[in-house]
C-alpha cells in the first residue's frame, strides 16, 4: 500500500506491523508525531499506549513491559534520551529487549528543534554507564523508517538487548512516498532469510521472562552482582553477545568501484551526499557514496578497504563524532576530510563539491 | 510452631541486626502464602538496603533502577492486569530520587501496591540524610543534626492520601509485636486491594536501621517508638470504599 506520510508515521506503521504491546512516550519536538499517531494507531489495535510523566517514567516502563517479554517502543528527541541513559544501561545490563527511537535535535542544552546528527556518540559510544552496547539503526527514508522498525524488535529479541533507532528531526518530519509491505516483503528487504513463521517466534519469551512462577520455579532479573569476579563474568558474556552482533552490519554504497573519493554519511546527510555524487559525476568526477545503515555494528574493514585507493570525505549534522571512528577504521591508511555542520543546519551540496574539487587537486 | 513460609527462601539474610528489613520480608511472604497468590506474583525490589529481596522471596522479582518502581510496576500491570504487583521501596528510593513516578502512579490510581519502609536515613550508603530525617536527627551528611536548611520530613501517607484516585495510604510500625502484627493486617489489605481491583494502596511502615542509627536494636525500637513515631503518626489515611 502506497502512502505519502511523514517519518514519524511511518515507523509507527512500522512498529504495528511487527505486533509492538506498548509503546510509552513523553512529549519533545521534533518528535511528536510518533507520540501522538501512537496514541491513536495502538488504542485501535487494542494495545497499550502510555503517555508518561517524563522520559525517566518512559524508559522504566518500557523495562517493566520488556521484564515481562512484551514488545515495547520508546521514543524521544535528545535531551529526552539523554534522561534514558540509566534507563538503558540497565536494560542491557539486565538483558532485556526494547526498541529505542531518538529522532535527534539540535544541541547541546535544549539546542533547538531542527534535525541534527549531534548524538551519535550518545548512541554509539554511550546507551548508559558502564560497558553498553546497542545495535544502531540509521534510518535514511521514510520508507526505512517503516522498515528498520521492524527489524528492529526482531533485532532486540534475537539479541535480548534495546535496539536503538538513530534518526533525525528532518527524516521524522518529512513528507515522502512509502510502500507499506506486508511483513514477508519487509523480511525479504532486511534480512538474508527469514520467514514470518521465524520472525514471530523470536517474541516468544517464556524462557526467561517474569510473569509469574505458576509451573515452575521462581525467577528474578537484576543487573546487581556483588560477589568477586561475578560481574567480570557477567560482562565477559555480554562481550560475547555484542561480538555476535556484529553479523547484522549493514551499509549501502553507490559508483565506489573507480571513485577518487568517497563521500560517507549515514541518515539524512547521506541523502545529500547523493545528490553531491549526481551532480560530480556529471561534471566529470570521479566520486561515490557510502551509507551506513548500521552505526555499532560499525562498517571498518569495509571502510579500510575503500579507504586504500579512494580519499574520504564525512559529511556530517555535528562537529564531527561518526568521523572520529572513520579515522579508526580507516587507520591511517589516507587522509579523511570533513564537512560538518553543526546547531541544526543542513549541509550545502556545492560546499560538498567545492571540498571534492580541492582533495581532487592536492 | 515455627515454619517457613513458601515464599521465602531458606537462607540467611544480609541485614543488620535489628533491621526491619527481614521483619518485613517475612510478612510480605506469610500474606502471599495466606492469599495463595505466589504464582501470579511479580515484585520489584528497590535500590536500597532491600535491593536483595529476590534472593529472600520464592516469587518471580525483579529489580528496578532507584526510584522507578512504581513506573515499572505500571507498566507491568497495565500489561498484566491478573498479576499482583508490589513495589517495595526506602524512603530514598520512593519520595527523594523516585518522588515523581510515585506521585504519578498514585494519581493515576494504578492498580498496583507500594510497601514503603520508612527508617528516616539511607541505610544502603551509609546513613546519609532522607527526606523523611526527623529534625535534628544526626546523620553522615549531618553531622550536627538535620536543620531546617535541609527541609522538613515528608509525610508520604499525609501527601499521597489527599490525591483523589488513591485507594488505601496507612501507616504503621514494627516497634513492638503489636504494631507487627497491625503491619501485617495494613499489608495484607494493601494486597487484598489490588486483588479486588480497587487500586492504588500504599503502606509506609516505620521501620529500625540500628546501624545508621547507631543504636542499640532495642533502643532503636524505643527511638521509633517514642521520637519517629511522634514525627510520623501512625494509622490509615485513606480507606476510600
Ligand atoms: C541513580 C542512583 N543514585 C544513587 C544511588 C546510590 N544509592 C543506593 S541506595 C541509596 C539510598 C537508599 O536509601 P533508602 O531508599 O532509604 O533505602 P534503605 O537502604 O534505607 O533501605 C542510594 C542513594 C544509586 N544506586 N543510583
Ligand atoms: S543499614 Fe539499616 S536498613 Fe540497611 S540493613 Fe543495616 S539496619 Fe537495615
Amino acid at each position: 500500500m502506497i502512502k505519502l506520510l511523514k517519518g514519524n508515521y511511518a515507523l509507527v506503521e512500522g512498529a504495528i506491523k511487527a505486533g509492538i504491546d506498548a509503546y510509552f512516550g513523553y512529549p519533545i519536538t521534533p518528535q511528536n508525531e510518533i507520540t501522538e499517531y501512537m496514541s491513536i494507531r495502538m488504542r485501535e489495535e487494542g494495545k497499550l499506549f502510555f503517555q508518561t510523566e517524563s522520559e525517566l517514567a518512559s524508559i522504566n516502563m518500557t523495562f517493566g513491559a520488556a521484564v515481562i517479554g512484551k514488545m515495547a517502543m520508546t521514543s524521544s528527541s535528545s535531551p529526552g534520551i539523554s534522561l534514558m541513559q540509566e534507563g538503558i544501561s540497565y536494560l542491557i545490563g539486565c538483558e532485556l529487549p526494547c526498541v529505542i527511537v531518538n529522532v535527534q535535535r539540535g544541541g547541546p542544552g535544549l539546542g533547538n528543534i531542527s534535525g541534527s546528527q549531534g548524538d551519535y556518540f550518545q548512541a554509539v559510544k554511550g546507551g548508559g554507564h558502564g560497558d553498553c552496547k546497542m545495535i544502531c539503526l540509521l534510518p535514511a527514508s521514510v520508507q526505512e523508517m517503516y522498515e528498520m522498525a521492524i527489524k528492529a524488535f526482531y533485532l532486540a529479541f534475537k539479541y535480548r538487548n534495546p535496539v536503538f533507532i538513530l534518526t533525525d528531526g528532518i527524516i521524522g518530519q518529512m513528507l515522502e512516498k512509502v510502500d507499506l509491505l506486508s511483513l514477508e516483503d519487509v523480511l525479504k528487504n532486511q534480512f538474508k532469510n527469514l520467514s514470518v513463521d521465524d520472525y514471530k517466534k523470536m517474541f516468544d519469551a517464556s524462557s526467561w521472562a517474569l510473569t509469574g512462577c505458576e509451573g515452575r520455579d521462581s525467577r528474578f532479573i537484576r543487573s546487581l552482582y556483588m560477589n568477586e569476579g561475578e560481574l567480570t563474568k557477567k560482562n565477559t558474556l555480554l562481550l560475547e553477545k555484542y561480538k555476535k552482533m556484529e553479523q547484522e552490519l549493514d551499509w549501502e554504497e553507490e559508483l565506489i568501484s573507480d571513485a577518487e573519493v568517497v563521500l560517507v554519511a549515514y541518515g539524512i546527510s547521506s541523502r545529500i551526499n547523493k545528490d553531491a555524487c549526481i551532480l560530480a559525476r556529471k561534471s566529470g568526477l570521479k566520486v561515490g557514496c557510502f551509507r551506513l545503515k548500521t552505526a555499532f555494528p560499525f562498517p571498518s574493514n569495509r571502510l579500510k578497504e575503500i579507504a586504500r585507493t579512494r580519499k574520504i570525505l564525512v559529511v556530517e549534522m555535528s562537529m564531527g563524532q561518526m568521523l572520529e571512528d572513520v579515522k579508526l577504521a580507516v587507520d591511517g591508511v589516507n587522509t579523511v576530510d570533513f564537512y560538518g555542520i553543526s546547531g541544526g543546519d543542513l549541509p550545502e551540496v556545492n560546499v560538498i563539491l567545492e571540498k571534492i574539487k580541492n582533495m581532487l587537486s592536492r | 510452631m515455627f515454619v517457613l513460609p513458601k515464599s521465602l527462601k531458606p537462607v540467611k539474610n544480609h541485614y543488620c541486626p535489628g533491621c526491619g528489613h527481614g521483619i518485613v520480608h517475612r510478612l510480605f511472604a506469610e500474606i502471599v502464602d495466606e492469599l495463595g497468590i505466589r504464582e501470579k506474583m511479580i515484585a520489584i525490589a528497590p535500590v536500597g538496603c532491600a535491593v536483595f529481596g529476590y534472593f529472600y522471596w520464592d516469587f518471580d522479582t525483579l529489580e528496578a533502577a532507584h526510584g522507578r518502581p512504581p513506573a515499572v510496576a505500571t507498566a507491568i500491570k497495565r500489561l498484566m492486569p491478573e498479576k499482583v504487583v508490589v513495589t517495595y521501596q526506602g524512603d530514598g528510593d520512593l519520595i527523594a530520587i523516585g518522588g515523581n513516578e510515585c506521585l504519578h502512579a498514585a494519581n493515576r490510581g494504578e492498580n498496583i501496591t507500594i510497601f514503603f519502609l520508612n527508617n528516616t536515613c539511607y541505610g544502603m550508603t551509609g546513613g546519609q540524610m532522607a527526606p523523611t530525617t526527623i529534625p535534628g536527627q544526626k546523620t553522615t551528611t549531618t553531622a550536627q543534626g538535620r536543620t531546617s536548611l535541609d527541609g522538613n520530613p515528608i509525610k508520604v501517607c499525609e501527601l499521597i492520601s489527599s490525591i483523589d484516585y488513591v485507594t488505601y495510604v496507612a501507616r504503621t510500625s514494627l516497634h513492638s509485636p503489636e504494631n507487627i502484627l497491625e503491619t501485617k493486617r495494613a499489608m495484607k489489605k494493601a494486597i487484598q486491594n489490588q486483588i479486588d481491583n480497587k487500586g492504588f494502596s500504599l503502606v509506609e511502615i516505620l521501620s529500625m536501621c540500628p546501624t545508621s542509627w547507631k543504636m542499640e536494636p532495642y533502643d532503636a525500637m524505643k527511638y521509633i517508638e517514642n521520637v519517629v513515631s511522634k514525627e510520623f503518626k501512625l494509622g490509615v489515611y485513606k480507606d476510600r470504599k
